[in-house]
């Protein structure tokens, strides 16, 4: 039964896939896909009160992390894919997508979300890579879903950088699993691999690591192998953006934190902190300064998307529990406030025929409901309370200052604040800005759309409150993650 | 076998993968680096038998005899299938003449000799010894990746280092995990698949396969 549990989150997604590869998208087989993604949220929930579990002969392992990461895939695809029905109805009518394309939709996304669910579940460094690579393929196609030649570009861009950025990922794992054939250990288990840690050569881990951090950061949209990012989150069709930003960027994350794990218990601390301070530092500036002359709203939020990952960085660098639990939440309260925020994107895409941001002056005028939801998100974004990231960033900044990082907190801030004024200045020109001549209202939001709009909201905004029956899941996860006292 | 004989085997073989990898650099007719990429597979092949049989392994040939399937075999054929329907069979101009690139190939030799430094000093079998040259061909993968402007030569480019990679493995470890390996190549397989598509879906939108056109997005 326990077993189950675990295969489950796989298992379900995989048996909607099949579904739909069968049946088609039509009106019923629509809402397949949000009915999986209920039942993948629901698994996360069951395996999060169930403490550590395995299946398939230990090569699927659940513990505490893992659930974490699977309620976050959960919530994140269950926003994307119930706002999925409306979109594909909208660009039907459009005439950008067709039967076929809607069939290979349903299919793909299903499959990325399995495989998703597979990467946080693997109990080794090899099947964690080939889920990871797994994902990389199935997005490809879903990026270039318009077949326009944006997307076209976007998508070869995408399969190329992330490809070569996981074949250093793969060369770091083979080159850790020769340090620990000679450790007398030959596994891949990180489990085993850094309960063994002190006896894998450091010479050669030092190697493996680096190339792991890059190779991952490539998938996590760190610098220096961010390039694709931009293309791949502002072509894809809205709901796959949510999907990527929200939930894939976090699980290529995750992986760098299973490193972490390993890498500190053979190199001691100071190797992967510097490596990612490193990373992050870079990341946030990349971000500050592509954002302040940024034209095009999807693309904005795109690089937000690096800037958070940034953060991430910082504060697995920083590496103590209190660090540790503002990741974790940082990334759950990312996922719910990007999903929202580019699932919005795409309704106001589907509106204008443009993504630019002059294109969209006067929006809080023209349509108030897409607008307000649209600037919660970005304040949510930018860190302001009630919402759950405001309290992430101080936990991070805190923690920082106590561990003696405070320099690169405080580089980071002073970044922040640009990246909060470029985007401030951005927003406010879309919402109270002079709109084209010709600006009439818009088509109303669909309440198939609005409503996990306002949920996605509603849940980052109490996390900022509370954490609830949370907090002991986020303790419990960052102590495996390697939290230091 | 005899030490003797199998490191001149083992050498040979190794020999073989890092020449097919520099004469990428060299030929420019796209059809001739599928053939250079499908030689290259045939010496990791026999890179792979050649380890499994020192070893007395027979589950190391079989895996090689898979490896070679899919890198020999299969790969090739794809791409073929997709320069016959991709039309035009020579690279352009490519960002770096031939002179310069197999001079930048000696200096990414030594840069992978330093490189691979603390793996070959952790053991130093005759299998670990040759990983510089398995270095240097990921590296000249990785050159081939960003200097050459068709979709199927920087395809030929990733492979490369995907090859490079393989051989790693082997040759450090004898191989990572079935389960892995099975992964990997299902992966490497299907990401080909993809960039097929997408090399379809290029010609279609962009009536050709070089990579200049694609500057639509930029920030």
């Amino acid at each position: 039964m326990d077993s189950l549990l675990v295969i489950a989150p796989v298992a379900v997604p995989v048996a909607a896939a099949g579904l739909y590869a069968v049946l088609g998208w039509n009106r019923i087989t629509a809402w397949l896909g949000t009915l999986s993604a209920a039942g993948l949220l629901a698994c996360a929930i069951a395996l999060s009160a169930a403490g550590r579990h395995d299946a398939l002969g230990g090569l699927l392992v659940s513990d505490a992390l893992s659930a974490f990461m699977l309620l976050v895939i959960g919530a994140v695809a269950l926003l994307a894919m119930a706002a999925s029905p409306a979109y594909l109805v909208a660009e039907l009518a459009a005439g950008h997508t067709g039967p076929r394309a809607m069939r290979r939709y349903g299919v793909l996304t299903q499959a990325f979300i399995a495989a998703m669910a597979l990467a946080v579940l693997a109990s080794s460094l090899g099947l964690l890579w080939v889920a990871i690579e797994a994902t990389t393929i199935l997005t490809a196609l879903l990026v270039g879903h318009r077949r326009t030649r944006q997307a076209t570009e976007a998508a070869w861009k995408y399969v190329v950088i992330c490809s070569v950025g996981i074949a250093l990922a793969l060369l770091g794992i083979v080159i850790a699993y020769y340090a620990s054939t000679h450790a007398g250990v030959a596994s891949l288990d990180w489990a085993v691999l850094a309960e063994h840690a002190g006896r894998l050569d450091p010479g050669v881990m030092r190697v493996a690591v680096m190339l792991l951090v890059l190779g991952f950061g490539a998938k996590a949209g760190l610098a220096p192998m961010h390039a694709w990012l931009p293309d791949a989150h502002s072509q894809a069709p809205a709901p796959v953006s949510a999907l990527m930003s929200g939930a894939l960027l976090s699980v290529a994350f995750y992986a760098i934190l299973r490193v972490k794990v390993i890498a500190d218990a053979a190199l001691g601390a100071g190797f992967t902190r510097a490596l990612l301070v490193i990373v992050a530092l870079a990341s946030l500036t990349v971000a500050a300064l592509l954002l302040i002359g940024q034209r095009d709203y999807k693309r904005l939020l795109a690089y937000s998307s690096i800037e958070h990952m940034g953060l991430l960085a910082l504060g697995a660098a920083i590496g103590n529990s209190l660090a540790l639990v503002a990741v974790l939440l940082h990334i759950l309260g990312h996922g719910l406030g990007k999903s929202v925020l580019f699932l919005s994107a795409g309704q106001l895409h589907q509106a204008l025929g443009s993504s630019r941001i002059h294109a969209t002056g006067g929006l809080l005028a023209r349509a108030p409901l897409l607008a307000g939801v649209f600037a919660l998100g970005l304040l949510a974004l930018l860190g302001l309370p009630p919402f759950s990231l405001f309290a992430s960033e101080l936990g991070i900044a805190r923690a920082g200052f106590d561990a003696g990082l405070g320099w690169a907190v405080a580089a980071a801030l002073v970044l922040m604040l640009l990246i909060v004024a470029a985007i401030g200045r951005h927003a406010l020109r879309m919402l109270l800005g002079a709109g084209p001549d010709e600006a009439g209202s818009l088509s109303v939001l669909p309440r198939t759309v609005a409503t996990p709009l306002i949920a996605g909201l509603a849940a980052c905004a109490v996390l900022g409150i509370t954490l609830g029956p949370l907090h002991p899941l986020l303790q419990a996860a960052a102590t495996i993650a390697g939290a230091t006292p | 076998m005899t030490d003797a004989m199998y490191i001149q085997l083992l050498d040979l073989a190794c020999g073989a993968f890092l020449l097919t990898g520099v004469l990428v650099l060299w030929r420019r007719e796209l059809s001739a680096i599928v053939w250079l990429f499908a030689l290259q597979g045939v010496a990791l092949t026999a890179l792979v038998v050649i380890l499994g049989v020192r070893q007395d392994s027979l589950e190391l040939i079989m895996v090689g005899v898979g490896v070679g399937a899919l890198r020999a075999g299969l790969l090739p054929y794809l791409m073929r299938r997709a320069l016959v329907a991709g039309g035009a069979g020579r690279e352009t101009q490519p960002l770096v003449n031939v002179a310069t690139s197999l001079l930048v190939a000696a200096v990414l030799a030594m840069l992978a000799y330093a490189l691979s430094q603390p793996l070959v000093r952790l053991s130093p079998t005759p299998a670990t010894q040759t990983v510089p040259i398995a270095l240097t061909v990921l590296l000249i993968g990785f050159f081939v990746l960003v200097t050459r402007r068709r979709a199927l030569s920087q395809l030929v480019g990733f492979l490369l280092m995907d090859n490079a990679i393989t051989a790693t493995a082997f040759l450090t470890t004898s191989g990572v995990p079935l389960v892995v390996e099975l992964g990997i190549s299902l992966d490497v397989l299907l990401a080909v698949l993809v960039l097929q598509v997408l090399t379809t879906w290029m010609c279609a939108v962009f009536g050709g396969t070089d990579l200049d056109e694609l500057r639509e997005l930029h920030d």
